[in-house]
């Protein structure tokens, strides 16, 4: 299993993310968004930071970057995708995943663990975990209250396309949201950094490693054409 | 070579919490007569076309990039060089 994780101008968690990767025993790749070549990875993680600055509204000229014509046609063929915070919102701008992130209520950066609820486990990024388990992992954002219209998130409940929720919601997000899923399942946005939450040597525990460990798992990635 | 401004807002049915933060800011400086404060940007560019094709090139540009169709309203016109915000 090689997981492949982009590096934007402004990224800050590609190498956490590349490690959580390795400790989940896959091998990790790193790529880089100004190739339109994603270098025959099984999946792909969009890490956290502030690509491009966040300039104009997170994720907002990450979503132009060349890489991302490649990332769309590998989710389009049912690759596995995970966003992570920024990652998070660049799919939301490139429309791979519904609704936006907007600045906290409380309008404060928020850094600190944050208990969730697995609510989907059919995606190839949560097989790993038990259906409704509650895991423990950093939230670490300014802007990651998440909103979508009533009628597109009645559609995203209906649909079981809530991957994660927070139990104790830190930034206003609609209905608790922490993460969801398309369609298909394959592309997956979070706003907590699993990444942040894999090594036994940290106090953060290793809740997030099921995330990474979950690919070699559970699903195996869909056939592809390519 | 016309001049567009482009103003930009979160959708009223949004919390804006930025402008909430200035709306409550405000009373303690004396102006306690202000309700419903909202944030947002003021985008200016140059753009090289006139007429329907301006109008049409604006608008894609909107849609496509400089807003967020999901989170945000804009309104945008040509202005002079004096109506310039900057100026």
């Amino acid at each position: 299993m090689r997981i492949g994780v982009v590096t934007f101008p402004g990224s800050l968690d590609d190498r956490d993310a590349l490690r959580a990767a390795e400790l989940a025993g896959a091998e990790g790749v790193a790529l880089w968004h100004a190739e339109d070549d994603l270098h025959g990875v099984d999946a792909v993680v969009l890490p956290g930071g502030f690509s491009y600055g966040d300039y104009l509204r997170c994720g907002a000229v990450a979503f132009h970057a060349p890489v991302m014509d490649a990332v769309k046609r590998f989710a389009a063929d049912g690759g596995p995708v995970l966003g992570i915070c920024n990652g998070f919102q660049i799919l939301c701008e490139a429309g791979l995943l519904p609704g936006a992130l907007l600045r906290n209520q409380g309008l404060r950066f928020t850094c600190r663990p944050v208990e969730l609820e697995v609510a989907n486990t059919s995606t190839p990024w949560t097989a790993g975990y038990a259906p409704g388990q509650r895991i423990r992992i950093p939230v670490k954002n300014g802007d990651g209250r998440y909103y979508a219209d009533t009628v597109t998130l009645d559609r995203l409940e209906d649909q079981g396309r809530v991957v994660l929720r927070y139990r104790d919601n830190p930034n206003g997000s609609e209905r608790d949201i922490a993460g969801v899923c398309n369609e298909g399942g394959n592309v997956v946005g979070v706003m907590p950094h699993p990444e942040h939450a894999v090594d036994p040597l940290l106090r953060r525990g290793t809740d997030g490693l099921a995330i990474f460990a979950s690919l070699r798992a559970g699903a195996q990635p869909l056939q592809r054409s390519r | 070579m016309p001049r567009v401004a482009i103003d930009v807002l979160l959708k009223h049915e949004i919390l804006d919490p930025q402008g909430r933060a200035v709306e409550r800011a405000l009373p303690g400086l004396g102006y306690a007569d202000v309700t419903d404060v909202r944030v947002g940007k003021h985008l200016e560019l140059d753009i090289d076309a006139e007429g329907e094709e301006l109008s049409a090139r604006v608008e894609k540009m909107c849609a496509d990039f400089l807003t967020n169709p999901v989170i945000e309203a804009y309104r945008w016109r040509v202005i002079t060089a004096d109506e310039r915000a900057d100026a």
